[in-house]
């Protein structure tokens, strides 16, 4: 009877503290700088066109075979007179989250730091009504980079 | 035409058949997807044949095709509870082929952060145990209040809440944040509280003393015989803790015995669980004391780890037991074999011999006990 009562009492402690959950779909919690969703690809907003190359180093790296890359001749390459000094860049870049571990090697393995993964909320909500609506495309992988939403986290 | 009723005598001669009832895969109580066949005689178990594989990824094949990075991921799935942990012996066991100097600080930090895996998944053994007991609710949703604490703090440090891919052959991927003391102090706080409730809440609870005391006991030689590893088989009083009888990293520099039971049953089994998580608080204090600034990756790794030919074994021990990595490399970037000897699968084998001749109810809180993780069993 005595262990009972103990125990009725730390559930009756209980009470006199905060409560520690969290009203999820209406607010979200702050995530913290590392935090990692799926991988997105960065905007040079200097030029005005994506960073990635199309170098196929994340690729290769990628252990579950995710991502599809093509490259093309860059139509900006200061050859053509234009502003950018890469002469190669992303022609088609998909990259299927619903292979993606999110384990990070792509971003590690860039050379011109052109991927990061996705620290937003926006990047951990994704429920989709079609598997194939995962496979993102180059514009998609953009568009959050593009419109500036996303605070890049560099590992040292 | 017309049966005539048969007289008590004959009644008497009816032969009694045992029932077969089949638990799983997708059971609440089977952690998984586990499927066992009790053969019961009214509410005595009689056997137990226990089926697994249903969760089988061939992870260890799969490791066969990946670079010494690319596999740590896979290794995080196979033991998702405390990742950290098996993390740390695929990274050991390249290291030891390898024969990388690992930075002081990195070994310091994957101490911690092995420790603090191993109080999230006490944690929530707890609770999962709880519920197995049939004290639904209470004791599992403070598990998970506390486990939550860790779990944030994992995430913070490497991005993820259970698939952390944080260690790397040779170090860690990056450096820890810089309140990284403070917030791993601010954890030890929440989670010496959890002990706290967890003790008040079921160890003197006569409720769950008379279900738990003297239920699923296992010897010690018999516990050995099986190859138990880990709690389970520290509480049948074998005091084998590889942190203290083989020490890897710095563990032979911390202050800690094994902590043991003599009953080897299930509450037996459950508190030593609890009393662990205590000792890794303690752990985690003397590793931040000892804990200095520094690198954290060996100095000259190359781009890509071409490992010599050779073959390794790594174990640790993991919240569940020894967790090791058996390497063999001919050469190249890629390992030869990968074999993981997991904790779970070889304490799971106790499970027939624990639960024959008890209630059908207490073979639950049996395997509850035993803590299997399922992926860590099929891989």
């Amino acid at each position: 009877m005595k262990g009972i009562l103990k125990s009725m009492m730390v559930t009756a402690s209980t009470f006199a503290r905060k409560p520690v959950t969290r009203e999820y779909p209406e607010g979200h919690r702050e995530l913290p700088e590392r935090d990692r969703a799926f991988p997105l690809l960065l905007w040079d907003q200097d030029i005005d066109e994506p960073f990635c190359t199309g170098c196929h180093a994340c690729e290769r790296a990628c252990p579950v075979e995710c991502m599809t890359v093509i490259m093309k001749d860059n139509p900006n390459h200061t050859s053509n007179d234009g502003p950018s000094k890469r002469r190669k860049i992303i022609d088609k870049f998909y990259i299927d989250y619903a292979r993606c571990m999110r384990c990070n090697i792509c971003v590690e393995v860039c050379n011109f730091e052109a991927i990061a993964m996705n620290n937003t909320w926006q990047g951990h909500e994704t429920s989709v009504y079609d598997r194939s609506d995962l496979v993102m495309d180059l514009p998609q992988l953009l568009a959050q980079s593009k419109a500036k939403q996303i605070e890049e986290w560099v590992a040292e | 035409m017309v049966v005539d009723a048969p007289t008590p005598s004959e009644a008497g001669d009816f032969e009694t058949q045992d029932l077969l009832i089949n638990v799983g895969p997708q059971h609440p109580s089977t952690h998984g997807v586990f499927r066992m066949v009790l053969e019961i005689d009214g509410e005595v178990v009689k056997d137990l044949v226990p089926y697994i594989g249903y969760l089988h990824r061939g992870a260890e094949k799969l490791c066969e095709n990946f670079d010494f990075r690319q596999g740590i991921g896979y290794m995080d799935r196979t033991e998702y509870l405390a990742a950290h942990n098996a993390e740390l012996s695929y990274v050991m066991a390249v290291e030891a082929l390898a024969e990388i100097e690992v930075p002081e600080r990195a070994q310091w930090i994957r101490m911690i952060l092995c420790e603090l895996n191993r109080i999230s998944s006490h944690f929530m053994f707890l609770g999962a145990f709880g519920v197995d007991v049939g004290v639904f609710g209470t004791p599992f949703i403070y598990a998970w209040r506390e486990r939550e604490a860790v779990i944030d703090l994992f995430e913070e440090i490497s991005g993820d809440r259970m698939m952390y891919a944080y260690f790397r052959p040779g170090g860690l991927a990056w450096e820890v944040p810089v309140n990284f003391e403070e917030r791993v102090r601010e954890v030890l706080a929440s989670s010496r509280q959890g002990v706290k409730d967890f003790d008040g809440l079921l160890t003197e609870n006569e409720i769950f003393i008379a279900r738990t005391k003297n239920v699923g006991v296992i010897s010690a030689e018999d516990a050995i015989e099986i190859g138990m590893s880990g709690p389970s088989l520290r509480a049948s009083g074998v005091p084998l803790d590889l942190r203290k009888t083989e020490p890897y990293m710095y563990y032979d520099q911390l202050e800690f015995e094994p902590i043991t039971a003599e009953g080897g049953d299930v509450f037996d089994r459950y508190l030593v669980r609890l009393k662990e998580i205590s000792q890794s608080i303690d752990l985690i204090e003397q590793c931040l004391e000892r804990l200095e600034a520094g690198p954290i990756m060996a100095e000259k790794m190359p781009r890509m780890l071409r490992l010599p030919e050779g073959e390794a074994y790594m174990r640790t021990e993991a919240p569940r037991g020894e967790y090791g990595i058996y390497m063999v490399s001919k050469g190249g970037n890629k390992p030869h074999r990968v074999k993981v000897r997991s904790a779970c699968l070889s304490n799971l084998q106790a499970l027939k011999q624990m639960s024959v001749g008890q209630y059908v109810a207490d073979a639950i809180i049996i395997l509850g006990s035993i803590d299997i993780v399922l992926s860590e069993v099929d891989r």
